[in-house]
């Protein structure tokens, strides 16, 4: 079974909703939809202040090469646009809607009916991705329809989807595998016909084998529907922390190593997420753009019946979410957006989900606090652990004396903040708080010192 | 048996007298002439080799001097005057006399004013929890209190107050050499004018948000009303971003604005006796104030605010708008 080569940790799984059907979250009164959801510059808000706008309407415009549209997730009136604290407590644009009942704007496919026929024009999939604000659902959320358009003298050779959600408790990405297992393989194919790529791999991690099976054999059923679905196949992977990552999936599927600063294209590659198959599909086939995603309300301290998948609206306030799940239980001491290895703690729960929203997970006081820091004895846990190959105790060591030439030597830049090394660490050091902001500085030096070549 | 130790002992002499004569005359070839000028700067500097003067260490800001032959860029923060007019009668040189500097922490967000809204326990360090979010409190701008600056000093001038949260500078330690200026990610110290007789006013916030929000998570911000831009008779005071700042330079200590402000936001440092407002009220008990005690300071000039905390805000707010259009 394949993996990738270098460190990675084995944390335990804990996929404790995966169970749990999606079930659709009901609209609340008011949404608030954020205006920077992607990587890359904000929208700009195109509605002012008592604008009726229609669910799926454009209500955000990008503001760069790397930007994406904003749409509105409701139909409503706005009632204001202005800063609202997003879930780390920054001041955001945000789009206050109060909501009415559904009016879908015009051209919008809401039917269930599964279209399997992929358009042959390669600009058509392009512009109608763009025009859906489709954008990496995976973490990132880097604008899908930049990644889709290789530089011309980069060549892909192969799409690979991403659905090893490596990530403990997150079980979002599996249950859209089960539920719209078919939806997520017509993404691929329209995704592999953009790139001219004849080769489509849906990486899945060994701990989901219903997964596995029901993606297999809807590739079977669809490949015998159309030539347009060869070359999609389904590879078991071994369960390992990071294999989500975009570089060690890479590694896993192609044994292919991208270089230091280098992109997945560098070496043929472009991964995407099955989440993202999924936005791409609505957006192509259904002309639906990206208002929607699934998240999972989960935790140890949750009780069993209250573990859930749901599928939200961009810009429902999390604490809707958390009070229609019954409330924060009162063990939680610490919410998490996203994995508990990855994801960011929510220091605001007013703040409203965005496109790449993955979780709400409730920690518990003996989870997350940490303990005493000690001494570095050089016993190596943290380099073993690197998935990039780095040497995190050297790095902390660095950034602590703010050694910026040695950590660029040794390639802090590299980091992909997998926090592999803090998890590993016997002394409980900090090693990821202190490399992340190093390897920030020494991007910044980097950027600075090749921008008055230019 | 001796001969061998004889022959050693000649032959090591030997070989000793040839190298020496050979790096003698290396020594000769490759000299690098120096300026001896560059040790007598570096005898009278601190050699504290902080960098707060921009260079490396002492050394390099002597050379700097001696190569650059005026004193008008290079200033030690550390010596201050005294060491600059010592570097300027080594290289016959004049020197200007500069005001001496503090830093100055400008921010009065203490555990009372400014409630906590979530409890960070990562890494205890301002650059970490300013790279990861907005802090623990609702302010966005204000001090996180983990002492960045502290360990930055090197003269051992800040320390953390417990009680609110904030670091304290030793204003007889501090030597104004701006480390904790750059150690702070929220650029809330600043290096001030030390003042006559360390009489001081300035701004303690530098929050830039709307009045009313500003308010909200912390009841010593300013909120930018304008009115101590108004009272102020020397146009030292310019209120931007929703936030006032004293130009030092123009600033003349009449404190006129401490007793102006809604929030008590100004602080006064080292006068003798508090602030007075020309007519209406009569001053509370005299009261020397140490930068380690602004806390109870501006309870004096809040209390007015605090009776009726709601009211006095909106009024000043309506106040600010019309400015506000003038400054666009």
């Amino acid at each position: 079974m394949k993996t990738f080569s270098i460190g990675g940790v084995h944390p335990d799984d804990k996929k404790i909703s995966a169970g749990s059907k999606i079930e659709v979250l009901p609209v609340p009164k008011t949404v608030y939809i954020s205006m920077a959801q992607h990587l890359g510059g904000p929208a700009k808000a195109i509605v002012a202040p008592g604008d009726r706008v229609k669910t799926g309407q454009v209500i955000g415009e990008p503001t760069g090469f790397i930007s994406a549209y904003v749409h509105s997730s409701v139909t409503g009136t706005v009632k204001s646009v202005g800063l609202r604290k997003d879930l780390a407590g920054i001041q955001v644009i945000h789009v206050e809607i109060e909501t009415e009942p559904d009016e879908w704007a015009e051209g919008i496919d809401t039917s269930d009916t599964l279209v399997t026929e992929i358009p042959q024009d390669r600009q058509f999939i392009i512009d109608r991705i763009k025009n859906n604000g489709v954008v990496g659902l995976g973490g990132a959320t880097f604008p899908t329809h930049v990644k889709l358009c290789p530089p011309p003298d980069k060549k892909a050779e192969c799409l690979i989807l991403n659905g090893a959600e490596c990530e403990p408790y997150l079980t979002s990405d599996y249950r859209i595998m089960l539920e719209k297992t078919r939806q997520i393989v017509v993404g691929a194919a329209l995704m592999k016909k953009v790139l001219g790529v004849s080769k489509a791999v849906i990486g899945i991690e060994e701990n989901k084998p219903e997964a596995i099976k029901a993606m297999s054999a809807a590739v079977a059923e669809l490949q015998k529907v159309s030539q347009d679905y060869s070359g999609i196949e389904v590879q078991t992977l071994k369960k390992k922390y990071p294999q989500g990552g975009e570089k060690q999936l890479i590694d896993a599927v192609m044994h292919r190593q991208v270089k230091s600063m280098g992109l997945p294209i560098d070496v043929g590659a472009v991964v995407q997420n099955v989440a993202t198959s999924l936005a791409v599909y609505d957006a192509v086939q259904k002309n639906m753009p990206l208002i929607s995603n699934t998240l999972t309300v989960t935790g140890d301290c949750l009780p069993a019946d209250r573990q859930k998948n749901y599928l939200f609206r961009i810009g429902y306030p999390l604490s809707y979410i958390a009070g229609y799940n019954g409330g924060v239980p009162a063990e939680a001491v610490k919410i998490i957006s996203g994995g508990p290895m990855m994801g960011k703690a929510v220091s605001n729960l007013d703040a409203a989900t965005l496109k790449g929203s993955s979780s709400i997970l409730y920690m518990t006081q003996e989870q997350t606090a940490r303990k005493p820091e000690s001494n570095c004895i050089r016993c190596g846990k943290c380099a073993e652990a690197c998935p990039m190959g780095l040497e995190p105790f050297l790095l902390n060591k660095l950034a602590r004396n703010g050694m910026m030439e040695d950590l660029e030597a040794n390639a802090v830049q590299d980091c992909i903040e997998c926090g592999c090394c803090l998890y590993s660490c016997p002394a409980n050091i900090p090693l990821l708080d202190v490399i992340r902001v190093a390897k920030g500085e020494v991007i910044r030096a980097m950027r600075a010192r090749t921008a008055p070549k230019k | 048996m001796t001969t061998t130790i004889i022959w050693t002992i000649a032959i090591i002499t030997l070989l000793g007298v040839v190298l020496a004569v050979v790096l003698y005359l290396v020594a000769k070839k490759f000299k690098v002439e120096e300026d001896p000028r560059i040790d007598e700067v570096e005898k009278v500097m601190p050699g504290a080799n902080c960098g707060g003067c921009g260079f490396a260490g002492c050394r390099a800001f002597a050379q700097s001097c001696v190569e650059a032959m005026n004193l008008d860029s290079n200033f030690c923060p550390v010596g201050g005057n005294d060491v600059m007019k010592k570097v300027a009668a080594v290289l016959g040189l004049e020197v200007k006399e500069k005001a001496p500097m503090v830093a100055v922490v400008r921010c009065n967000g203490t555990c009372a004013n400014r409630p906590k809204t979530s409890e960070y326990d990562g890494y205890q360090s301002c650059k970490v929890k300013a790279a990861l979010y907005s802090g623990d409190t609702g302010c966005f701008y204000g001090c996180l209190g983990c002492g960045d600056c502290v360990a930055a000093c090197q003269f051992g001038a800040i320390s953390m107050d417990p009680e609110t949260g904030l670091p304290v500078v030793d204003e007889e330690k501090c030597t104004a050499c701006g480390a904790c200026v750059k150690a702070c990610p929220k650029r809330i110290i600043e290096l001030r004018n030390k003042g006559p007789k360390n009489r001081r006013v300035f701004v303690s916030c530098v929050n830039m948000e709307k009045g009313a929000v500003a308010r909200k998570s912390c009841k010593a911000a300013c909120i930018g009303c304008g009115k101590c831009e108004k009272a102020c008779p020397f146009g030292a005071i310019k209120v931007e971003h929703n936030v006032a700042y004293i130009d030092f330079e123009k600033c003349r200590l009449c404190r006129k604005c401490v007793v102006e402000c809604p929030t008590g936001a100004i602080h006064d440092v080292n006068f003798p006796t508090p602030a007075v407002k020309p007519a209406p009220k009569p001053a509370a008990p005299a009261q020397v104030a140490t930068p380690a005690a602004p806390a109870p300071k501006p309870a004096e000039t809040a209390a007015p605010a605090a009776e009726k905390p709601v009211a006095p805000v909106k009024g000043t707010e309506k106040e600010v708008e019309p400015e506000k259009k003038s400054e666009e």
